[in-house]
């Protein structure tokens, strides 16, 4: 793999390079979007070794000039590797999913799972925490000619839900490690994309093993650091700040000083709203509680889609009720948990994605959120 | 809806004994949530389909367990951050469960949902007699509230 340096001279050349990086899904290293290409701006791309000579020639014909940052990839990679052999991470066939991992841990996951899944999986910069942390999300998405429709599912965007973080894990292990032998899967991998986002609260995650396990909203300094923390699930711009919220920060359901005042509801919304028209399914894991919910949870006047949206949740929970007897209740949160205004899922649907759901994981209030590890795989089995 | 009084839920669940998982007892209970006074807890009634297990040998063991104990028990975060507790300190947090039930029914209302998240501290208070006692600090969890 060679990286190149190019400054893009003229907007042709920069719709150019855009075109070339989302046709070829080239790793782009600077900017980390394609959208941020910009003319005059340093660019520099990661292209893989079958690719080099094409991209080059591609260059070539665009009048587009190039320097080789790097020659091979692999060489620098592990010219870097030779001092830390001692303290090299778990390649992922040595990851533990039945036990609760650290930010840093998770992080290092990404990085490997992408590493060894090279032909379906992509690491993606989403945006920045209060704390200056970054958010990524992986995309597994099968080549092909047809542009696929996307499902969403983010986790751990309330810190103390580590059972949600640890499902995103979970999910995406038991993708990558069975689609070329699971009709299902590779069947429906065919069909969809899928965007998993690990940790949405990174900060709060952090801040749940480091300091307060109860923790539950993001980091946020408010009235001079005198007091910390916006929900992030009543931060989305969803009758923002109308129902089910605080409007005082000591509360755990303070809903920030307007709707989309965080970075990670930002960095979120904006994706999103990018890519809706492709987005089939919002799903945003959480728990306890064992539900999944319908929007909406500002009204009790249904969605537009209700009856479909019911009839697949209940499926939905009748397959998982399937694995271990567990029950799942099926509804809108406003009719079945409580009122709430400024949720993610909420927002997701108002913003035009039909399928939209929140799903409250194990268990019922006998561990809450202090889930014992012995229960990480049995939740995640009839969860998948 | 009870006319001038509050509303009252009738309920039907199972009983499981934890020392005996698989033995499971049915019951029944009326919980009344006042109108008037909301900072009275509500009333409960309940009856027991059969006979409840006898828990003396476990409550026994635990006894002698404590007792044999050259200095006070102390200890902190039960569950722990990963949800395990020490088999040791089971009968411990069994005992907060219990009396956890107590403060939750007497701060419950129509509106709340709480549920023990966990033992932040409980240490055994040094007494003269044959008794044993506990001081817990705990955190209760609202579901509707956070």
């Amino acid at each position: 793999d060679q990286v190149l340096h190019i400054v893009p001279e003229t907007s042709e050349q920069v719709q150019h390079l855009q075109h070339l990086c989302s046709a070829l899904l080239l790793d782009l290293w600077k900017p980390w979007l394609p959208e941020d290409i910009q003319a005059g701006e340093d660019l520099h791309i990661r292209v893989p070794a079958p690719l080099v000579q094409e991209v080059k020639d591609s260059l070539d014909q665009h009048m587009v000039s190039y320097k080789v940052l790097i020659p091979d990839v692999q060489e620098l990679v592990v010219q870097s590797m030779a001092g830390e052999r001692s303290s090299q991470r778990q390649v992922p066939e040595d990851y533990i999913y039945t036990q609760y991992h650290p930010m840093e841990e998770i992080y290092q996951w990404m990085t490997e799972i992408q590493n060894s899944n090279r032909e379906l999986v992509t690491q993606h910069y989403l945006g920045t925490t209060v704390e200056n942390r970054p958010m990524y999300y992986l995309q597994i998405s099968q080549p092909s000619d047809k542009t696929k429709k996307i499902i969403w599912m983010d986790c751990g965007i309330h810190a103390r839900e580590w059972i949600s973080p640890a499902f995103c894990q979970w999910f995406v292990k038991e993708i990558l490690q069975n689609y070329k032998s699971d009709q299902k899967i590779s069947r429906f991998l065919q069909n969809w994309d899928l965007y998993v986002l690990p940790v949405l609260n990174v900060d709060g995650y952090i801040y749940s093993w480091e300091n307060d396990r109860l923790w539950r909203k993001n980091r946020s300094p408010h009235m001079s650091g005198s007091c910390y923390g916006t929900d992030l699930n009543r931060n989305f711009n969803s009758s923002w700040g109308t129902i089910g919220v605080s409007y005082n920060c000591s509360s755990q359901i303070f809903c920030g000083s307007g709707p989309e005042s965080e970075p990670e509801t930002r960095a979120v919304a904006q994706f999103i709203e990018t890519k809706k028209s492709d987005i089939l399914c919002y799903l945003t894991i959480h728990s306890y509680g064992q539900y999944i919910l319908t929007p909406y949870g500002s009204t009790t006047t249904p969605p537009s889609n209700n009856e479909e949206l019911m009839h697949v949740a209940e499926k939905a929970a009748a397959a998982l009720m399937g694995k271990y007897g567990t029950s799942y209740q099926v509804g809108s949160t406003s009719l079945i948990l409580y009122s709430n205004s400024g949720s993610s899922r909420d927002w997701a649907h108002m913003t035009g994605i039909p399928f939209s759901y929140t799903f409250e994981l194990r268990d019922n209030g006998t561990h809450g959120f202090v889930l014992p590890p012995d229960q990480i795989q049995p939740t995640c089995e009839e969860t998948m | 809806d009870i006319d001038d009084a509050g509303h009252t839920y009738h309920l039907e669940f199972v009983l499981e004994d934890l020392n005996d998982q698989g033995s499971t007892v049915n019951c029944t209970a009326e919980v009344l949530y006042h109108l008037g006074n909301r900072n009275a807890p509500p009333d409960v009634q309940f009856t027991v389909e059969g006979e409840l297990k006898s828990s003396d040998e476990a409550d026994h063991q635990f006894y002698n367990q404590i007792k044999s104990l050259k200095e006070e028990l102390v200890a902190e975060n039960i569950p722990d951050s990963h949800g395990n507790v020490p088999p040791a300190l089971v009968p411990v947090h069994l005992l907060a469960w219990a009396a956890a039930g107590y403060v939750i029914w007497q701060n419950s209302t129509e509106d709340t949902e709480l549920h023990l998240a966990q033992i932040k501290r409980v240490e055994q208070v040094k007494r003269s007699d044959e008794y044993l006692e506990f001081d817990y600090v705990i955190l209760l969890h609202d579901v509707v509230s956070q």
